[in-house]
């Protein structure tokens, strides 16, 4: 994602991230992974539940974490495109999302 | 004649538990955010194979080498093992939640208030509304968001 950032920047897109980490958490992970997007901290998962991906249990000590999934929304709030996973494990490859930016007419 | 410990059995059988006993403790901390435990997986391979060769071993030269019982005990249990870091595997990742009530298309998305990794407040509306690179400063930007699984 962090190497395409530029990219979706210069077509109008900003890579915005949620998990359950703290900042501590989140700010030591982006740091070593060198993410320069914007990582937001969910802690109690007030969003997450709000967007109905809550995965509890699943986390480490059966904590309640967020499954993996992936909205483009645009300006005015309309959500336009929307990636659930059936598979933990396969997760959205930067160049997916630029594809579906062209099919919608994005940048 | 001094019949031989079966040593391939017994360090199969040990490589083989320990692949298992690591799934455990690595899928716990670290696993939920790698696509695939290759390491847990090759060390099945590694631990399986020193069993079959091991087994074999026994089988063709059962009066150099002792442990047919131990060797067929510790072969079987190490399969079991196997099939149980498969199960993990996949039962985990069926288990997702529906998310019927996820965001569709076309819907609003929720706006929310949430801290960065910095600890500053950020608003999904504010970003809507704020001028982006890719567009003129009235159009706003759109937000790509991506849940993650986190490290915990």
């Amino acid at each position: 994602m962090e190497q395409h950032r530029e990219t979706f920047e210069k077509r109008g897109v900003r890579i915005v991230a949620v998990s359950v980490d703290p900042p501590e958490v989140t700010l030591k992970h982006t740091r070593k992974q060198g993410f320069s997007f914007t990582f937001l901290c969910d802690p109690k998962g007030e969003v997450i539940r709000r967007y109905d991906l809550m995965h509890e249990g699943a986390g480490r000590g059966s904590a309640d974490i967020s499954r993996p999934a992936e909205f483009l929304i645009d300006p005015r709030g309309n959500v336009r495109w929307v990636n659930l996973t059936d598979d933990y494990r396969v997760r959205l490859h930067p160049e997916e999302a630029l594809k579906v930016l062209d099919t919608l007419g994005v940048g | 004649m001094e019949r031989k410990w079966n040593s391939s059995i017994v360090f199969g059988f040990l490589v083989t538990i320990a692949a298992f006993i690591s799934t455990y403790t690595t899928f716990a901390n670290f696993a939920l955010t790698s696509d695939f435990s290759w390491l847990n997986l090759s060390m099945f391979a590694v631990g399986l194979s020193l069993l079959g060769a091991g087994l074999k071993r026994t089988f063709r030269q059962p009066d150099r080498v002792r442990g047919k019982i131990r060797g067929i005990v510790a072969s079987t249990l190490g399969l079991i093992a196997f099939i149980g870091f498969l199960g993990l595997h996949f039962h985990v990742s069926a288990q997702l939640p529906a998310s019927d009530g996820a965001p569709r298309v076309w819907t609003k998305a929720p706006d929310f208030t949430l801290s960065d990794q910095n600890g500053k407040p950020v608003t999904l509306y504010e970003i809507l509304k704020s001028p982006s690179e890719g567009f003129a400063a009235d159009r706003g930007t759109y937000v790509l968001l991506v849940f993650y699984r986190g490290y915990w």
